[in-house]
């Protein structure tokens, strides 16, 4: 069993220090802690949602997946919302994955993973994606947008008051919603008495 | 740079454009209902990215709540899709969406 942790245990510590060290270096090179964490979140979101995409082994990608969630919380507390920071691990890391992983488990064959990961409209997928990234990002880049210069920080109880009071309707409905998924995901994926195995 | 509201609007599109490729290209159900919630998650960025540099009052809140409830919708979204895909293994033995051709016969 040890030696099975101790590769992972590396592989953390080299994560760990590379991470660092790039961090240091982007300091050093004359930007802010601010800028030096939104890079490193960043890149570590984008590439792991790249090895979601691209991995051969579904558990692997699922994996990938919380690491990209988890950046992307990372994200939102850089950002001034750290109370969406936290609904974001515990919706997405700690329900959306392990409900992911575990269908995962109810669906994998005995034998070996496919041998095809994508489909034959793999490549013109991929040019696609392509070109909606430069589009996004030269929309983006040629508007002005009308913003503010300093970015201000969430108190937690100006969104309470803000969910309560002006957003109390949508909050009930998103309830209802939730119950109603709830009782179709069960009643779906029930196993039927007198049906196939 | 971290500063600006550009910087998060890009990543958020780089974002949907992965989750988006992963749609089209990805075999697998489940790899397919992953890159729909990687979309989610970029939309999600960009809600946020909006209300955190906007100038209107309460604007930060708003968009955070907002957020909270496209999670909630994206749960749902989760548990019915999963469900579904369960439903079909259970019947079709294969998780691969290439292979759900009952109507071309």
């Amino acid at each position: 069993m040890r030696s099975k942790i101790l590769p992972i245990l590396l592989a953390l510590i080299v994560l760990g220090a590379v991470l660092s060290i790039a961090g240091l270096m982007l300091v050093l090179l004359g930007q802010d802690w601010e800028d030096a964490l939104f890079w490193i979140l960043a890149a570590v979101m984008l590439g792991a949602a790249l090895l979601v995409v691209t991995m051969r082994d579904i558990i692997r990608c699922g994996l990938a997946m919380i690491v990209s969630f988890m950046a992307l919380a990372g994200i939102y507390v850089l950002m001034g919302a750290p109370l969406l920071g936290a609904a974001q691990v515990i919706v997405y890391i700690g329900a959306i994955s392990v409900l992911i992983l575990f269908a995962i488990m109810l669906t994998q064959t005995k034998d070996a993973p496919s041998r095809l990961v994508f489909q034959t409209q793999a490549v013109p997928a991929a040019i696609a994606a392509v070109v909606v990234a430069v589009l996004i990002a030269l929309a983006v880049s040629a508007t002005d947008w009308a913003e503010l210069s300093e970015r201000v920080r969430l108190a937690t109880s100006v969104m309470s008051r803000v969910l309560f009071e002006q957003f109390v309707f949508p909050f009930e409905i998103v309830s209802v919603l939730l119950l109603a998924a709830v009782i179709g995901g069960v009643f779906l994926a029930k196993r039927e008495p007198g049906g196939p195995s | 740079m971290s500063n600006s509201l550009d910087a998060y609007l890009i990543l958020s599109g780089i974002l949907f454009a992965i989750g988006s490729f992963g749609f089209l290209a990805r075999r697998n159900a489940i790899s397919m209902l992953m890159s729909i919630e990687l979309m989610l998650n970029a939309v999600n960025l960009s809600i946020v990215a909006f209300a955190a540099f906007s100038s209107l009052p309460d604007a930060q809140a708003q968009g955070s709540v907002i957020a909270l409830m496209v999670m909630a919708v994206a749960a749902a979204e989760a548990t019915v899709g999963l469900a579904i895909v369960i439903a079909i293994y259970r019947n079709k033995k294969t998780p691969l969406v290439d292979e759900y051709d009952a109507m071309s016969r």
